[in-house]
């Protein structure tokens, strides 16, 4: 028992170790001046990307369930963060005010997650994934009809339209229906999202190797054992279900502190996007909380390295991306790579044994 | 799975050391030309929008440097696709900064133009958009636009229907979940207080249910209103001009240069459309030169007839470059020198071109432009009055 425990520590800490030294050689070819504006602008994406990718691995991994309105509780982080930021830009220095931007941003994609939860959860597999997916696409629609706006009176809220607001001409327009926040203080960094990325493996990573992550995953492999030996299903299944969301939230404030025009479209928030996290983490390995960062590092950089191949550019993409779902799990390329990849003495073969 | 990873992040890495060797060797070419790109949709369903600005973009470079260029330089021109995404258009405008980009035509869509110009400010480069009509586009003093905002657009044709005498009851019908119709609906709403015409219904559809219009239709239709007012895009436009037809509604149609397109829609009886009445800064079959020489030559190179997003492309680069002879600019100067300079004539030129016989801007980045109503008869476009 103490083995295991030692391996998973070290397996935990084989992980952050990747994300600290990409870290550190990014930041360094930065300071050095050998990175380019274009890769420079990708390395906070590609950190939010990759803690949305962990948190929908906990919800598909180690609860076992499909979730495909992901980028709906990133939407609400996205949102909700920046309107707050818009409001006490002003009246709150910068670093307390993000962090707080935080705390709401989490806050309220984890108090949706609950809600949701209710509903969501008594149900299964095919019908969980639709209902999600119903969600992920109400939430983006809700917030596209919100017209809200702060003046000295107090706050405004209309869902008809800017007009019915009747603020005073001193009045800000915070949330603008379609239009969205505009002019949210840039506030995101690569520094940022790696302590975030961070944060968000040791509680997804220490939630695993927990009684309670033992117990999320006795409900995912067999339900009725779980609930037989006295496992308290609807609360682990909760409990994993608004940590999930809660991360996304905090994916949500990174996106919505990085660009400053948000608006809550489906490019960004419908559920193509949240397929997208899905295709992230299904080819880094589902329930492989380090294969999630590594993908949605790499399938983020991907379109963006291949913008030397023009209008080829989607199509390449795809087919990448097909070869490597087959390379990684047909089970007759898996055999094929035992067979010709096993016999060569690869260093850290021994560790596997 | 342990073996899988090691190999993805070898390739990572492997991937990454490529990328960044491919951006260092980007820098320093020549001093001899300038450097123009441009950002829009070149892939995904708003395509014909980025292809339309891009394409007129690169007619426009083309022309200029066969004409000898820019104050003797000629120019280098690159286009770069975002997918009608923001975060995508910050990551083109950084693939083009790389590239050694001088000046920017974009982006295209106002949301993507909008995030793009926080960039441009902070590197200060001169940003002109051909089409991003959102207020906020322009919020800063390096970024200028070519086409009218989305404001000025709603402003205009509440003008218009009132100084004409088009209506007195007004139905809207518009596109909740699109920026530039709601942005229009916006203003038009508040500019209608007070004019010789009454707004009687206003009704939103969203692009998820952008097929049923008897709804919309029927309610303009028990209110009275005489006048429809459709600020949204011309493929939704046909749908209810069809719609209106079979229920046998026939109020006036008017529109904005989102209905231009409207003609070669397919499978749509072009009938339907005649009597719709739409503000546009550019017709395709305008028969003053510049235009026939630009629609011949741009439906030679690419094959179809180019809209308004295309015609303010076009102008975008040929203002550019009166900007840039106003100031005697030079491709070795710093991309912020060229900013200030251009920044400066911007105030000062007028310039003339597909959209607008004259065009003026105001240091706030706003042109200053007649809007031109067109009126559809007998299947073309012909000027209002």
């Amino acid at each position: 028992m103490k083995l295991t425990m030692n391996k998973k520590t070290k397996d935990n800490l084989i992980t952050y170790g990747i994300v600290v030294v990409a870290f550190a050689v990014f930041q360094l070819l930065a300071v050095t001046g050998n990175l380019s504006s274009h890769m420079k602008g990708l390395l906070v994406p590609m950190t939010y990307y990759a803690v949305i990718a962990v948190a929908l691995n906990l919800c598909v991994g180690i609860l076992g369930e499909l979730s495909i309105g992901h980028c709906g509780f990133m939407c609400i982080g996205a949102f909700t963060s920046a309107f707050f930021s818009k409001v006490t830009e002003e009246s709150l220095p910068t670093a307390p005010r993000f962090i707080l931007a935080f705390v709401i941003g989490i806050a309220f994609a984890a108090l949706f997650g609950f809600l949701i939860g209710i509903p969501v959860l008594r149900l299964k597999g095919d019908y969980l994934a639709i209902v999600t997916l119903a969600f992920g696409e109400i939430i983006k629609n809700v917030i596209n009809a919100f017209y809200i706006g702060v003046d000295s009176k107090g706050v405004h809220f209309s869902l008809k339209n800017a007009m019915e607001l009747g603020m005073e001409p001193d009045g800000q327009l915070i949330v603008n229906g379609a239009m969205g926040i505009t002019g949210t203080p840039h506030n995101s960094s690569f520094t940022v999202g790696i302590i975030v990325l961070l944060l968000a493996l040791f509680v997804v990573q220490n939630l695993v190797n927990s009684r309670d992550g033992r117990a999320i995953m006795a409900v995912r492999d067999n339900y009725i054992a779980a609930e037989a030996t006295g496992i308290n299903v609807t609360r682990y299944k909760m409990m994993a279900f608004i940590i999930s969301a809660a991360i996304a939230g905090a994916a949500g404030v990174l996106f919505s502190h990085n660009i400053t025009t948000l608006t809550a479209s489906s490019q960004y928030f419908g559920y193509n996007a949240s397929i997208m996290i899905l295709v992230y983490v299904v080819l880094g390995g589902i329930g492989n909380i380090r294969g999630s960062v590594i993908a949605a590092c790499i399938l983020y950089l991907l379109p963006e390295l291949l913008r030397g191949f023009n209008t080829y550019r989607m199509l390449i993409y795809s087919i990448v991306l097909i070869v490597m779902m087959i390379y990684s799990w047909s089970p007759k390329v898996l055999e094929w790579r035992k067979r010709t990849l096993g016999n060569i003495n690869f260093p850290w073969k021994k560790q596997r044994a | 799975m342990k073996k899988f990873s090691k190999v993805v992040s070898l390739a990572m890495a492997s991937m990454m050391a490529v990328s960044m060797l491919a951006g260092c060797g980007a820098q320093g070419s020549g001093s001899n030309t300038f450097k123009i790109g441009a950002i829009g949709p070149l892939t995904g369903g708003a395509a014909a929008y980025g292809l339309a600005v891009c394409n007129a973009a690169e007619l426009a470079v083309e022309e200029i440097n066969a004409a000898g260029g820019i104050n003797g330089y000629q120019i280098e021109y690159k286009k770069e696709d975002d997918e009608l995404n923001a975060e995508k258009s910050v990551n083109a405008y950084n693939t083009l900064k790389d590239w050694g980009m001088q000046v920017l035509v974009g982006s295209t869509t106002s949301a993507c133009s909008i995030a793009v110009s926080e960039n441009t400010k902070a590197d200060n480069m001169f940003q002109l958009t051909p089409s991003g009509s959102a207020e906020d586009c322009v919020k800063y003093d390096n970024a200028f636009r070519v086409c009218f905002s989305d404001p000025n657009q709603g402003i205009a044709s509440a003008q218009y229907i009132s100084d004409n005498n088009l209506a007195t009851k007004v139905g809207i019908i518009y596109d909740s979940s699109d920026v530039y119709s709601s942005g229009i609906y916006q203003k038009f709403t508040e500019e209608a207080a007070g004019k010789n015409f009454e707004i009687v219904s206003a009704e939103a559809f969203t692009q998820d249910n952008n097929t049923d219009f008897s709804v919309q239709l029927q309610k303009a239709k028990d209110a009275g209103a005489d006048l429809v007012f459709l600020p949204i895009y011309y493929k939704d436009a046909s749908l209810i001009l069809t719609q209106a037809n079979t229920m046998g509604y026939a109020p006036t149609f008017f529109g904005v240069d989102g209905l231009d397109g409207i003609l070669t829609v397919e499978n749509f009886d072009v009938s339907l459309a005649e009597g719709v009445m739409l503000l546009t800064p550019f017709a395709a079959d305008a028969k003053d030169d510049l235009t026939v020489n630009f629609v011949a030559k741009y439906q030679e190179k690419y094959g179809e007839i180019p809209n308004q997003f295309a015609a303010d492309a076009y102008d975008a680069v040929y203002i550019i470059k009166k900007a840039m002879e106003a100031k005697n600019v030079t491709p070795d100067m710093s991309v912020s020198d060229i900013c200030e300079a251009l920044k400066g004539a911007m105030t000062e030129i007028e310039a003339s071109g597909l959209t607008s016989a004259k065009m003026t801007w105001a240091a706030n980045g706003e042109p200053n432009k007649e809007p031109k109503a067109v009126v559809i008869k007998n299947g073309a476009y012909v000027s209002a009055q």
